[in-house]
């Protein structure tokens, strides 16, 4: 797929991820599957992009590309100016440290580490003293308004408490871009629609965001919509006007349900 | 979200200098919490390691014990330097007027008697005495009196042996005496080795040691009793010559001699041992020797637990290698959610086998105390000495090599898990998911005609094969360990009823009592290793199994279907195992001992079907409490 006019040109101080004949096959001879097929993609500094489509379609494999989470089988991927295709592992563990913060479906919390702690975890691998580490992870809780459960062990927090947890950690070492994979596919409403809040936030901050869904109205509140199919972009629609309006159109339809 | 200055809405941070504290405190808390998360699998790995620490402490820990209680008894007895054999009492005077000697008792005539009591027969070794306190080796009484005419003073070791107390009455040549008491002496080996050492110690040590016991036992007639069931006997002098005849003459005279400088002891005996010119010339035999003949009781039991802490050890890094390759399956999730934070792969690498060192080192200070505390009751000087051996001294150097062992253990087993662990993919790591099922035309076919057990079985098998090899690896090494022990088991009893045989007439030989002893101990180690394996296999294929028990089960199969079912899944990597441990155990065996017979096939037979229903009725008993396990509850928390 083409990029817009409206996207900046690669190498342009606001793209912030560039991706080009990215591909991305598993197995070989009659058993290769392609999950992802010659994609190309620009995501500006600031941006939040949607990514839908049916499961399978390769929605969850561009994200671990563009996250340094596995390798490109072909194609060019920069991400914060570094070519993540040519990093080595230890480069990539760097990026994914200092530029990326992850948001999984599952969580993927520590079971054994207390949410303060989890959310110190990548402060701490990025080097930061152990009271630096404190300070930050207990801000971060406390702006997903957890900080009265940050001793609690992932176990003894509900999902969208879990997913908040997860969200703080994402922004543990203030990451250029955010990667969301379902980030309210294992939540009731009420939970998903604060974890959209907090979402949004980081939006209206300028943070980039590219969130992996299925549900259309989380879709709608971002700046951009991106369908897949079978490994491919299908579909690319640029979303005008605030999403606060959005936002209180989820609000409207959690009260209903 | 809260609306006042957010942290969210703060500039970007330049990025933050290196903080060591900060990757230090990390490490220890992902250490400390992954321990506390996977406590059944720490301690496993712990006790796995410490009792081959333990068993390495207590093989170190016996070298040089006798001595201190030798010396003791030395002291106590007024021990000589140099024990002087003289073929006649005359050959006594040029040494007791030799340069370097401080004072001297003796000599005393020795004969030989055949000792009888409660239908026991030993060989008796009698030395004529003075009533009167001597100035050199005076045996120290430990009950009863000294010697008084028709009282005779039996060494402690072979009173034991012969069961003899105070106040009872031996029949020495046909002459009844009562036991007027029971003593210890510093001038003599104890029983078994008064002339057994001779043989053993001929081979170890030079000088007049040796020689000495030749000198004194070559007379005696060991046909009956044989070279082990002769100990030491005091009467009084007039006494001992009224038992000696023609046909029972006294063998030789004793002379106790104290030097200026017990250091010199050796050297003083080399210079006296040979008289040029003269045919029967005395034999002379130092303390230090004497000590050395002490200590063969307990290395002759270093020569069982040597042994035994190999095997323990090898053992030990086998049972560590298969835990810490299941470790490393459980760590597969945790190792992808470090990676997409950011953790390095040295990072992954170091954090895991951090771990395992910390176990380790963990593991070897409860070995070393452990070792410690078990020593002393190994290591009993037995009752030819008086005065305890009490804790073993544990040097800087035993510390070492037990760390170390610790350490190389951890070590070997734990580095190409961590290397492994490192390169892993992010994202196969964290979604740690099963290897999905080959889909091929005949296994379909196959699996159609099988029970439902057995599917479930198979599939879980399938579909986990590491995990199966493991299981397997993890029987395999319990078999070995079996097979090993019951291998040990019947070589040294094979060597021991042969050291038994050569003391006849009934008694009771301490070497082999000690031997037998540290056969338990090694015994009980290694089937409890095994026994920990074994539990630690089943139970953990059991709870890697939960998910599809619950779906078995929710799709209709009955609790004694899944149980059944998983016993198949074990069996399936139980069979190999046990088959593949039975070479393994021999091998290592054979490795450690060097020679030695090997157990009759029927029992490595009852050992592998023993080791296949043992690992039956294992998985059944966690099985069936897993069946007891809501369905849902199991079905939504391993969904997360």
């Amino acid at each position: 797929m083409n990029t817009s006019p409206r996207v900046a040109i690669n190498g342009s101080p606001t793209v912030l991820v560039h991706a080009k004949g990215l591909r991305k096959e598993y197995g070989s001879g009659e058993g290769l599957v392609r999950a992802l097929d010659t994609v190309d993609l620009d995501v500006n500094r600031g941006e939040a992009v949607a990514v839908m489509g049916p499961s399978g379609c390769g929605k969850s494999t561009l994200l671990h590309l563009i996250g340094g989470l596995d390798r490109p089988s072909a194609g060019q991927l920069s991400v914060a100016g570094q070519r993540v295709d040519q990093l080595s592992e230890r480069a990539l563990a760097h990026l994914r440290r200092d530029e990326i913060g992850f948001v999984f479906q599952a969580f993927h919390l520590m079971d054994e580490l207390t949410a303060q702690e989890n959310v110190e975890l990548p402060a701490l691998l990025a080097g930061c003293t152990p009271s630096e580490a404190r300070a930050r992870a207990t801000a971060l809780l406390e702006e997903v308004d957890l900080a009265d459960r940050s001793r609690h062990l992932p176990s003894m927090l509900s999902g969208g408490q879990r997913q908040c947890v997860a969200i703080a950690r994402a922004l543990a070492n203030d990451p250029e871009i955010v990667l969301a994979d379902e980030p309210t596919g294992n939540l009731d409403s009420a939970s998903a629609f604060d974890v959209l809040r907090l979402l949004e936030a980081l939006h209206a901050k300028g943070l980039t965001l590219v969130i992996v869904t299925h549900d259309e109205r989380i879709a709608t509140t971002a700046d951009r919509l991106i369908s897949m199919r079978d490994g491919a972009f299908v579909d690319e629609t640029w979303l005008t006007g605030g999403s606060r309006g959005r936002l209180d159109t989820f609000a409207d339809w959690e009260r209903l349900t | 979200m809260k609306s006042k200055q957010s942290v969210m809405n703060q500039p970007r941070q330049a990025r933050r200098a290196r903080s060591v504290r900060g990757r230090a405190l990390l490490l220890s808390r992902l250490v400390r919490r992954d321990i506390r998360h996977h406590l059944a699998q720490a301690i496993l790995l712990i006790v796995a390691i410490a009792v081959a620490t333990a068993t390495l402490t207590m093989a170190l820990a016996l070298n040089g014990v006798t001595s201190h209680p030798y010396l003791v008894t030395r002291a106590a007895t007024k021990g000589p330097d140099v024990v002087a054999y003289l073929t006649a009492a005359s050959q006594a005077e040029p040494l007791i007027h030799a340069s370097g000697v401080a004072a001297s008792s003796g000599p005393y005539p020795v004969a030989s008697a055949v000792l009888h009591f409660d239908g026991r027969t030993a060989g008796a070794l009698i030395e004529g005495r003075s009533e009167a306190s001597a100035g050199v080796d005076q045996p120290e009484v430990l009950s009863g009196s000294w010697l008084r005419p028709g009282g005779v003073v039996l060494e402690r070791t072979f009173a034991e042996a012969l069961g003899v107390g105070v106040g009872g009455r031996v029949i020495l040549n046909g002459r009844s005496f009562e036991v007027a008491g029971i003593a210890v002496t510093a001038a003599q080996p104890p029983y078994p080795n008064l002339c057994w050492a001779t043989a053993i110690v001929s081979l170890k040590i030079k000088g007049g040691f040796a020689q000495q016991f030749q000198g004194a036992c070559a007379n005696l007639n060991f046909s009956a009793e044989g070279p082990r069931s002769v100990g030491l006997v005091w009467m009084t002098e007039p006494d001992l010559l009224g038992l000696a005849s023609k046909a029972n003459p006294i063998l030789d005279y004793a002379l106790n001699i104290k030097l200026d400088d017990p250091d010199e002891a050796q050297a003083f005996a080399d210079t006296h041992t040979f008289v040029p010119g003269q045919s029967n010339y005395p034999v002379l035999s130092t303390w230090e020797g004497i000590a050395t003949a002490d200590a063969l009781l307990v290395s002759d039991e270093r020569g069982v637990l040597t042994p035994g802490s190999i095997l323990l050890a090898l053992l030990s890094i086998a049972s560590v290698a298969v835990l810490v390759g299941r470790r490393l399956s459980e760590y597969a999730r945790r190792v992808g959610l470090l990676k997409a934070v950011g953790g390095t792969p040295a990072l992954v690498a170091v954090t895991f086998l951090a771990e395992n060192l910390v176990l380790a080192i963990f593991a070897a200070g409860i070995g070393l105390v452990a070792g410690w505390l078990a020593a002393p009751l190994l290591t009993n000087p037995g009752a030819a000495l008086i005065g305890r051996a009490g804790a073993p001294s544990i040097s800087p150097s035993t510390i070492v090599g037990v760390v170390g062992l610790a350490i190389a253990v951890a070590l070997v087993a734990s580095l190409v898990p961590a290397v492994r662990a490192a390169r892993s993919s992010t994202v196969d790591a964290m979604n740690d998911v099963a290897r999905p099922p080959r889909r091929r035309g005949i296994l379909i076919r196959m699996s159609r005609k099988l029970p439902i057990p057995a599917l479930f079985g198979l599939r879980l098998a399938a579909r986990r094969p590491r995990r199966a090899v493991l299981s397997a690896a993890n029987v395999a090494v319990t078999v070995t360990g079996i097979v090993a022990v019951i291998a040990f088991h019947a070589d040294v009893n094979s060597k021991l009823s042969t050291a038994s045989g050569l003391a006849a007439g009934g008694l009771s030989d301490p070497v082999v009592n000690r031997d037998e002893q540290m056969l338990v101990v090694i015994t009980i180690m290694l089937v409890a290793l095994a026994v920990l394996n074994a539990l630690f296999t089943t139970w953990a294929s059991v709870l890697d199994a939960r998910r599809s028990s619950a779906l078995m089960r929710a799709l209709g199969a009955r609790a004694r279907q899944v149980s059944s079912g998983l016993v198949v899944a074990q069996a399936l990597s139980a069979l190999p195992g046990a088959i593949v441990g039975i070479p393994l155990g021999l091998g290592l065996f054979k490795a450690t001992v060097k020679s030695g017979s090997l157990p009759p096939p029927l029992w490595l037979i009852a050992t592998v079907i023993g080791t296949l229903v043992a690992m039956a009725a294992l998985t059944v008993v966690p099985a069936r409490i897993g069946s007891m396990q809501s369905i849902v509850e199991v079905l939504q928390s391993e969904a997360v």
